[in-house]
C-alpha cells in the first residue's frame, strides 16, 4: 500500500488497522451484548446497534476531520485546549453522574465525555508548545511548562472522580523524553515505581538490604573503574531511596483506599480471591483461558453469553476475543495494535515539523498506553483500572476521542506528503 | 535512544503480553473446565430400570416411584424449623444435620434433605413446598420387590461411593448402582441411559437455554427387562425348607448350565433394603457376624466337599486306569496308610466293586483309588498334577464364570502347595500325606456352587456348559455365547455309567436307602456327605457337629435338574441335606410332594440349639 491512492495522499496502513480493529471490535461488542434473539443489527435498542450508530457517525466524523486544514490544528491548539479545559470544568456545574463519575455531558438520548477528547487537546497544545521556535526542551524551565500542560487537564480529571482517566496523562512522559526531558525525571519516574512494588513484594527489610547492596556495588563498580565518587549525590540518592521505602507502607496504608490496596494485593498474588474483588480478573482469566488455541467461536462463548465477566463490552473486552477468538486470536489482535503504535511512531518520526512530531508521538503514547493498562487489567498482570481498550470497547466517547485524535495526525501525515 | 525507548517498550510489552495468553490459553489446562463449571448446567433425566422375571415370566422387581427432598443451600431463605420438620415428619436434629451436610458438599449444587418419602407422604408436602425457597422434589424410581425371597440372587441397588464416581465418572454423586446380585451383575443393562441436557447458565446461575442449541443432549433411555434362569417357585420352596437352618440348595439344569435354583439360608426379604429404612436394615443384616445373612454362602463358602467328592475321586481312577468297574476292594473297617491314626470307615459289607463302594460310601475303597492314582508316576508330585488337571477340567479349582459378582475358588492343592506345605525338598512327602483328598476331607474346598456344577458334569456323562443365570434380555435373542459353548472332561464318557450307577445304588441299598429319602417313580442319583468341621473357639480348635452334604440328579438316563444341598451341623448327609434334596426334585419334576408328613419334618426342622452351643460357654456334645 503506497502512499499515493489515487489523488488522496494518506497513509493507508493506519487507516487499514484503524479498520480491523473497529470492526473487529465490533464483532466482539455483538457477541458480548447479545441477549437471545437478535432482532438486527441496527437495532437501536440494543448495545450492539447503537455501537454501528457511533462507527457510522465517526465515518463522518474523519470527514470532517480530513477536511479541514492541517493549519487549523496548529494555530487553533492553543483554543482548543482551552476549550477542552473549560469543558471539563463545566462538568462540576453540568456534568451527569454515571457509575459514580461525574465525567458526562448530557444531551438528549446521548451524553459525552470530554475527558476522551481532552487527551487530543493537550496533545496539539504540548506539540504546539514544544513546536514554538522560543522553547528549548533542554530549558529545566520549558521542562516545567510542558509537565504543566499535561498536569491541569489530568488534574481536573482526578476529581471528577476518574483516575483511570488521569492516569492516561502519564502517557505523556514519552514525547516529552522524545524531545529532551532529563533523562532524570524518567529514572525517578521508573524508580519509584520500581520502589514502591519491590516494597510491597519484599518488605522494607529487604529493599534495605537490596539498596544497601546496589549502593556498595556502584561504589566498588566506580573504585574499580577508577572513577570518582560523587558523594553528595550518592549519599542523597541512597537517603531518598531508604525514605521512600519508608513511606511506602504509609502511603500504602493510608493514602490509599482499601479497593487500591486489594487490587494492589491481588495483582502481586499476595491475596487470592476469586469472589468479591477479584471476581472480574478471575472470570476475565477463566474467559480467555478457556479459549484454548482457535476459541469457541464467535457467539460460542459460554462466559461470554452466561455474562460471567462484568463489564464485557466495555472495558473486558479484550476477554471476549480470548475466549471465542483462542490465543491465535488474541495475539493477532496484539499484532494488530503493536503494528498500529509502531506505525504511527514510525511516521511521527518523518514529520518535517516539531509540531507534527510531538504530536504523532503523544498519539502512539496514548493509544499504546491505554492498550497496555487495559490488556494488562484484563490478562491478569496489571492492577484494575478502568480504561477502555482503544477502538474496540463499547462507547460513543471513547471511538471518537479516539478516531479525532488519530486523523488528526493522519490529516498532518498526508500534508507531509504532499509537501515532499 | 531518545527515539528508540517507546518502540522497544512497545515490543517488550506485546511480547509479555503474547508469553501470559500463551501461559493462559495454551500452558494452564483448567481455565476450560473452570468455564464448565462456570456456565453448563448439566441435567439428568433418570429412565426406569429394567424389570426381572423368573424363567417361567413371573415379575420378581418392578419400579415404584419415590420422591427425595432436595436443598440448594445458597438459594434457602429463613424458615420455620420447626414447622418445616412437622411437615417433612423428621426431627430438627435430624434436619440440621442434612443441612449442615448439604452446606458442606456444596452450597450450590442440590443434596438430599429426607430421601425416598413414599406417594402418600409426598402429595401432602408438594402442595406446601413451594413456600420454602431453595427446596424442591426430586423423583426417583426405587425398587419394588413381587417376591419376599431370592435376596441372595437379586442383589440390591445403592448410591454410588467415591470410589465407584472415580473408576466411573459417567455415574454422579447421589446416583444409584447395582451392588450386589444380578442388579450389579447386569447394571450396565438394567439401568438404561440416562438422558443428559446441557444448560447454559448466566452469572446468576439462570438458565438461559439449551448449550449449543441441544446438539449434545442424549434422550433417556428405559434400562432393558431381564429374565432369568430361576424358578421363583422352587427358589421360595427352597426357602422355606430352609428356615431356622445355615447353609445353602443350588440346582441347575445340567443339560444347559441353567441356574434353576441358589438359595442361601438364612437370607432376608429384599424390600428390607428399599426406602427410607434401608440403611437401617442394612446396618443390621450387615453386623450380624454370627448368621452373616448378606454372606452367599452357595457361592463364596468354601466347604470341604465330603463322601460326594468319591465319585471325582471314582472317575480319575478308572480314566487313569488303576481301577476297573470289577475289580474288588476289601475294606477293614478302616484304611491304614502308615499315619497315626488309621483312616476310619463304617460299617458295611466287603468286599466292594466299584458301584457298592460309592453306595456304601467307603473311605478303603477309595483311599486304595486315589493312592493308586498318584502312585501311578514316579513322584507324588507328578501325581498330584495328574489328578488336579482332571479336576481342572471339571472346572473346579477356580471360579466357575458363572454370571453372579460373587463367588470363590475354592481349593484344589497342586503339588506346590504340599511342597510348601511340607518344606520340601528339606522335606520329602509322599501320597499318603495327602490321603484324606480321596474322601473330599483334606485340603480339597469346594463352594455348593462347585459341588452342583460337578454332579451336573456326572449327570451330562463328561460335558458341561457354565451355569448362568441369564435366560434373556430384552431386545436380544441370544445370552452371551460364553454359555453356549460346549466344555469337555478329561474323562472318558464311557467312564460315567458305573459311577451313576453307584449313585442310583446309593437309594437302593446305601446310605439313601431309607425309603422316605426317595421318590416313588423317579429315578435319582445321589451321593451323602458328611463333612467333619471346627471352629476355632478362644483359640482351640475344636469339632463341631458335622455338615449334611448332599448331591443329587435326576431322572437317571435324561437329567433334568442336578443339585447340592449343604446344611451346616446337619450331621449325616442323608439326615437334612438328603430330605431337603428329595423335596426338591419331587417339587420341580413333578409340581407337588407326595410325602407330606416327610416335608413337613424338614419344614418345622430346626438347627438353632445346635448354632448356639458354641456361644453358650459351656463344653458340648456333637453329632447326637
Amino acid at each position: 500500500m503506497g502512499y499515493r491512492a489515487g489523488k488522496v495522499k494518506i497513509d493507508w496502513w493506519i487507516i487499514l488497522l484503524y479498520g480491523l480493529l473497529v470492526g473487529f471490535g465490533w464483532l466482539n461488542i455483538y457477541s458480548a451484548s447479545l441477549s437471545g434473539q437478535g432482532n438486527g443489527f441496527f437495532n437501536m435498542e440494543q448495545i450492539y446497534g447503537k455501537q454501528l450508530l457511533w462507527i457510522v457517525l465517526s465515518i463522518v466524523l474523519i470527514i470532517f476531520v480530513l477536511a479541514l486544514d492541517t493549519k487549523f490544528y496548529e494555530r487553533f491548539a492553543s483554543l482548543i485546549y482551552i476549550g477542552s479545559l473549560l469543558s471539563l470544568l463545566g462538568l462540576f456545574v453540568f456534568g451527569e453522574t454515571i457509575n459514580g463519575a461525574t465525567s458526562w455531558y448530557h444531551f438528549g438520548p446521548a451524553s459525552l465525555q470530554p475527558s476522551e477528547f481532552a487527551k487530543a487537546a493537550t496533545a496539539l497544545a504540548l506539540g504546539k508548545y514544544i513546536g514554538d521556535i522560543q522553547t528549548n526542551m533542554r530549558e529545566l524551565k520549558h521542562q516545567w511548562r510542558a509537565l504543566l500542560i499535561i498536569a491541569i487537564p489530568a488534574l481536573i480529571i482526578i476529581p471528577q472522580p476518574d483516575p483511570g482517566s488521569a492516569l492516561v496523562y502519564a502517557a505523556f512522559i514519552f514525547p516529552l523524553y522524545r524531545e529532551g526531558l532529563n533523562y532524570l525525571f524518567l529514572t525517578l519516574a521508573l524508580s519509584l515505581a520500581a520502589l514502591f512494588v519491590g516494597t510491597l513484594v519484599i518488605g522494607t527489610q529487604g529493599m534495605i538490604i537490596g539498596i544497601a547492596m546496589l549502593l556498595l556495588l556502584y561504589f566498588f563498580w566506580q573504585k574499580k573503574n577508577r572513577h570518582r565518587i560523587i558523594w553528595p549525590r550518592y549519599i542523597i540518592s541512597g537517603l531518598f531511596a531508604l525514605g521512600l521505602v519508608f513511606c511506602v507502607h504509609y502511603i500504602f496504608n493510608s493514602v490509599f483506599e482499601q479497593r487500591h490496596r486489594d487490587r494492589f494485593n491481588l495483582v502481586l498474588g499476595k491475596t487470592v480471591d476469586n469472589n468479591s474483588i477479584g471476581y472480574n480478573t478471575h472470570q476475565s482469566e477463566i474467559a480467555i483461558g478457556s479459549g484454548r488455541w482457535f476459541g469457541k467461536g464467535w457467539l460460542q462463548g459460554t462466559q461470554t453469553k452466561g455474562n460471567f465477566v462484568p463489564e464485557q463490552h466495555t472495558d473486558y473486552i479484550f476477554s471476549t476475543i480470548g475466549e471465542e477468538w483462542g490465543f491465535v486470536g488474541s495475539v493477532l489482535l496484539v499484532i494488530v495494535f503493536m503494528s498500529l503504535v509502531l506505525r504511527i511512531l514510525f511516521r511521527a518520526e518523518r514529520q518535517k515539523s516539531v509540531f507534527g512530531r510531538v504530536y504523532g508521538y503523544s498519539v502512539a503514547s496514548i493509544i499504546f498506553f491505554h492498550f497496555m493498562v487495559n490488556v494488562g487489567m484484563v490478562i491478569g498482570i496489571f492492577p484494575t483500572v478502568g480504561i477502555p481498550l482503544p477502538f474496540l470497547s463499547y462507547g460513543g466517547s471513547g471511538l471518537w476521542g479516539f478516531t479525532v485524535l488519530l486523523f488528526i495526525f493522519v490529516k498532518m501525515d498526508s500534508a507531509n506528503y504532499i509537501n515532499r | 535512544m531518545r527515539k528508540n525507548l517507546l518502540f522497544l517498550i512497545v515490543i517488550g510489552v506485546g511480547l509479555i503480553f503474547i508469553g501470559r495468553l500463551f501461559y493462559l490459553q495454551i500452558y494452564e489446562s483448567n481455565y476450560a473446565t473452570l468455564s464448565d463449571n462456570n456456565a453448563i448446567k448439566v441435567v439428568y433425566d433418570y429412565p426406569q430400570r429394567g424389570y426381572v422375571y423368573d424363567r417361567n415370566g413371573l415379575l420378581m422387581v418392578a419400579n415404584q416411584p419415590s420422591y427425595d427432598v432436595m436443598v440448594i443451600p445458597k438459594d434457602t431463605k429463613p424458615l420455620d424449623t420447626l414447622e418445616f420438620c412437622q411437615l417433612l415428619n423428621i426431627e430438627p436434629i435430624e434436619f440440621n444435620k442434612a443441612m449442615g451436610r448439604a452446606r458442606r458438599y456444596s452450597p450450590r449444587l442440590p443434596s438430599v434433605v429426607v430421601g425416598q418419602l413414599t406417594k402418600g407422604e409426598f402429595a401432602g408436602l408438594s402442595e406446601k413446598l413451594h413456600k420454602y425457597p431453595g427446596f424442591y422434589i426430586q423423583k426417583r424410581s426405587l425398587r419394588d420387590y413381587q417376591v419376599d425371597h431370592s435376596a441372595n440372587v437379586l442383589g440390591y441397588i445403592s448410591e454410588v461411593n467415591d470410589y465407584t464416581i472415580k473408576e466411573n465418572p459417567e455415574y454422579e454423586m447421589g446416583e444409584l448402582i447395582g451392588t450386589a446380585g444380578i442388579e450389579k451383575q447386569y447394571e450396565e443393562v438394567l439401568r438404561g441411559t440416562k438422558g443428559t441436557k446441557y444448560i447454559q447458565k448466566d452469572n446468576y446461575n439462570r438458565d438461559i437455554g439449551p448449550y449449543k442449541d441441544g446438539q449434545f443432549d442424549v434422550l433417556p433411555q428405559r434400562g432393558q427387562d431381564i429374565t432369568l434362569t430361576i424358578d421363583a417357585a422352587l427358589q421360595a420352596y427352597g426357602e422355606s425348607l430352609m428356615v431356622n437352618k445355615r447353609g445353602g440348595i443350588v440346582a441347575l439344569e445340567p443339560q444347559t448350565g441353567e441356574i434353576l435354583s441358589l438359595v442361601a439360608a438364612p437370607n432376608y426379604d429384599p424390600a428390607l433394603l428399599v426406602g427410607r429404612q434401608r440403611s437401617k436394615n442394612f446396618t443390621k443384616l450387615y453386623y450380624d457376624t454370627i448368621a452373616k445373612p448378606l454372606f452367599d454362602r452357595v457361592l463364596q463358602g468354601e466347604y470341604p466337599p465330603g463322601s460326594p467328592f468319591k465319585t471325582l475321586t471314582a472317575l480319575i481312577g478308572l480314566e487313569e486306569e488303576v481301577i476297573n468297574t470289577k475289580e474288588h476292594i476289601s475294606c477293614y473297617g478302616s484304611y491304614n496308610y502308615g499315619g497315626a491314626k488309621p483312616m476310619g470307615c463304617h460299617e458295611h459289607k466287603t468286599p466292594l466293586s466299584m458301584t457298592s463302594g460309592i453306595a456304601y460310601s467307603c473311605n478303603s475303597y477309595f483311599a486304595t483309588v486315589y493312592r493308586r492314582t498318584i502312585d501311578k508316576y514316579e513322584t507324588p508330585q507328578e501325581g498330584i498334577e495328574r489328578w488336579r488337571q482332571h479336576l481342572r477340567s471339571f472346572g473346579l479349582g477356580d471360579y466357575l464364570g458363572y454370571d453372579l459378582p460373587a463367588g470363590n475358588k475354592g481349593l484344589i492343592p497342586d503339588a506346590e502347595f504340599y511342597n510348601r506345605y511340607y518344606q520340601y525338598p528339606k522335606y520329602k512327602w509322599y501320597t499318603p500325606a495327602t490321603i484324606s483328598n480321596a474322601i473330599g476331607q483334606g485340603e480339597v474346598l469346594l463352594t455348593p456352587m462347585q459341588m452342583v456344577h460337578f454332579t451336573s458334569v456326572i449327570a451330562n456323562r463328561g460335558h458341561f456348559y457354565k451355569p448362568h443365570i441369564i435366560k434373556k434380555i430384552e431386545g436380544g435373542t441370544t445370552i452371551p455365547e460364553q454359555y453356549t459353548i460346549r466344555h469337555n472332561t478329561t474323562i472318558d464318557p464311557k467312564h460315567f455309567e458305573p459311577v451313576i450307577q453307584g449313585m442310583a445304588e446309593v437309594y437302593q441299598y446305601g446310605t439313601a436307602a431309607s425309603p422316605d429319602i426317595g421318590i416313588k417313580g423317579i429315578e435319582i442319583c445321589g451321593k451323602t456327605g458328611t463333612a467333619e468341621n471346627y471352629m476355632r473357639i478362644d483359640g482351640e480348635r475344636v469339632q463341631l457337629t458335622d455338615h449334611s452334604v448332599f448331591i443329587a440328579f435326576a431322572p437317571k438316563d435324561d437329567p433334568k435338574i442336578s443339585i447340592a444341598v449343604f446344611v451346616e451341623n446337619g450331621y449325616w448327609g442323608s439326615r437334612w441335606a438328603g430330605r431337603i434334596a428329595g423335596l426338591m426334585i419331587e417339587q420341580y419334576l413333578t409340581g407337588t410332594i407326595t410325602r407330606k408328613d416327610m416335608e413337613a419334618y424338614v419344614l418345622n426342622g430346626s438347627l438353632m440349639n445346635e448354632y448356639e452351643k458354641p456361644y453358650t460357654g459351656q463344653p458340648f456334645k456333637i453329632n447326637q
